[in-house]
């Protein structure tokens, strides 16, 4: 084996080997799409947030436009605080709504931005006033059947009168 | 009865000693082998020899093994998520599972087994026939001129591998689920895009590979020039290679997810 078709080949090689790389970081892993440009941080605070992990996106209007950074529990008034990054091409009212969601009916949760009608728009370090908590599968069902066993003593009597 | 007891513990010693010693030893050697990597990187093409007789020489292997685990993982992915409804997120699983964790992990094995394994005979054979002690004779430093490029060879050539190795999965993945059984190749593609982050999934799953090529690359060379200059040495330094390095990538790659995806 002479030394120009090692050369070559090693060239080919390591060629194919960055080519794949590549194809990773941008078909798969979307490098260049993920990324936020500029980004500027607002907070929320949650009663409850659920299930909300860092990193979950932040959507607005279905259009993903930051991430949480962190989440953290306030100690004085035990409220969930969600510090997150917000795309800098992007600005919303101060009376912008944050809901977290859950896309699908087992998907991951994420915080939905509503804009509201204010003309002044949140700056960076801003806190988002209006939230509303995570929907609580659990509480959900619970209420139900507590509603439910409320209304059985009235209808429990008729049932055994048949 | 007390000597039979008293043999038995000082059999178990004698074993721990070595293997104390002989990973120490492993230690020192990679030291000599980066204090000597000056010379190797100046003669490039040494390296390059050995890019090509372990890298190169694995291409096939490893693509035509991506190619199947992908397609294998698109089969076994769908009759899984069809269950539940999800078959559109087939190709986050199979992207995920290949980034992080088959593809350093499988390349891994397989490179060890087709290039490792050859390292160690080649230089194992070049000690049993003397040709390390000639080259020091002759004032060639044989960890310089045989061992440092073989090291950078197989350590060079994994994380490329390894890269080929997960695109030809995902690739295997994208033609059982999209063209074969019909999963919307844009779902699968978009999916994979949201869910897959380049640093936490895709920069972890280069830095096992570099770390699995420099654990193989290692222990390949070590096991050669350690080995007995005997033809039953030589053999017996090939199979522990595999074994070593099997076990290696496993042991590491286990302590590198765990650091890596702990939260």
């Amino acid at each position: 084996m002479n030394r120009t078709t090692i050369d070559l080949w090693v060239g080919v090689f390591v060629t194919l080997g960055i080519a794949a790389l590549v194809f990773l970081a941008l078909k798969v892993g979307n490098l260049n799409g993920a990324q936020l440009v500029q980004p500027y941080p607002l907070t929320a605070k949650f009663d409850n947030i659920g299930g909300l992990k860092a990193r979950a996106p932040i959507k607005s209007a279905g259009v993903v436009v930051g991430r949480i950074d962190s989440i953290k529990l306030d100690p004085e008034n035990f409220q969930a605080v969600v510090a997150m990054r917000i795309d800098s091409r992007y600005s919303f009212p101060r009376d912008t709504y944050a809901t977290i969601n859950t896309s699908g009916l087992l998907g991951e949760q994420y915080i939905g931005l509503e804009p509201g009608g204010d003309t002044d728009v949140l700056k960076s370090g801003d806190v988002i006033k209006k939230t509303q908590s995570a929907v609580v599968l659990e509480k959900l069902i619970s209420q139900f059947m507590f509603s439910k066993a409320a209304e059985t003593p009235a209808a429990a009597p008729a049932a055994p009168a048949k | 009865m007390l000597d039979g007891t008293a043999i038995i513990l000082r059999n178990i010693g004698t074993r721990v000693v070595n293997a104390i010693w002989r990973l120490g030893y492993a230690a020192r050697f990679f030291v000599r082998i980066m204090m000597s990597s000056g010379t190797g990187f100046r003669r490039f093409n040494l390296i390059l020899r050995e890019i090509y007789f372990s890298g190169v020489l694995s291409l096939i292997i490893i693509l035509v093994s991506g190619l199947f685990v992908g397609m294998v993982l698109g089969l076994q992915g769908y009759d899984t998520l069809q269950r539940y409804g999800s078959e559109e997120a087939l190709g986050v699983l199979v992207a995920l599972s290949l980034v992080r964790e088959l593809g350093p992990v499988v390349a891994g094995l397989l490179f060890a087994s087709r290039a490792g394994s050859a390292i160690t005979a080649e230089i194992g054979l070049m000690k049993a026939t003397e040709q390390l002690d000639a080259m020091d004779m002759m004032a060639v430093d044989p960890i310089a001129r045989v061992i440092a490029p073989r090291f950078w060879g197989a350590a060079i050539s994994l994380p490329l591998l390894v890269a080929m190795f997960s695109t030809m999965g995902v690739y295997g993945g994208f033609l059982i689920g999209a063209v074969h059984i019909g999963v919307d190749a844009g779902a699968f593609w978009g999916q994979m895009q949201t869910a897959i982050d380049f640093q936490r999934d895709i920069l972890n799953g280069v830095v096992k590979s570099v770390v699995f090529g420099f654990a193989i690359a290692l222990i390949s060379v070590f096991e050669g020039y350690d080995s007995d200059a005997t033809a039953e040495g030589v053999s017996r330094a090939t199979t522990r290679t595999v074994v070593t390095s099997s076990l290696a990538i496993l042991g590491l790659d286990f302590i590198l997810t765990s650091f890596m995806f702990r939260g």
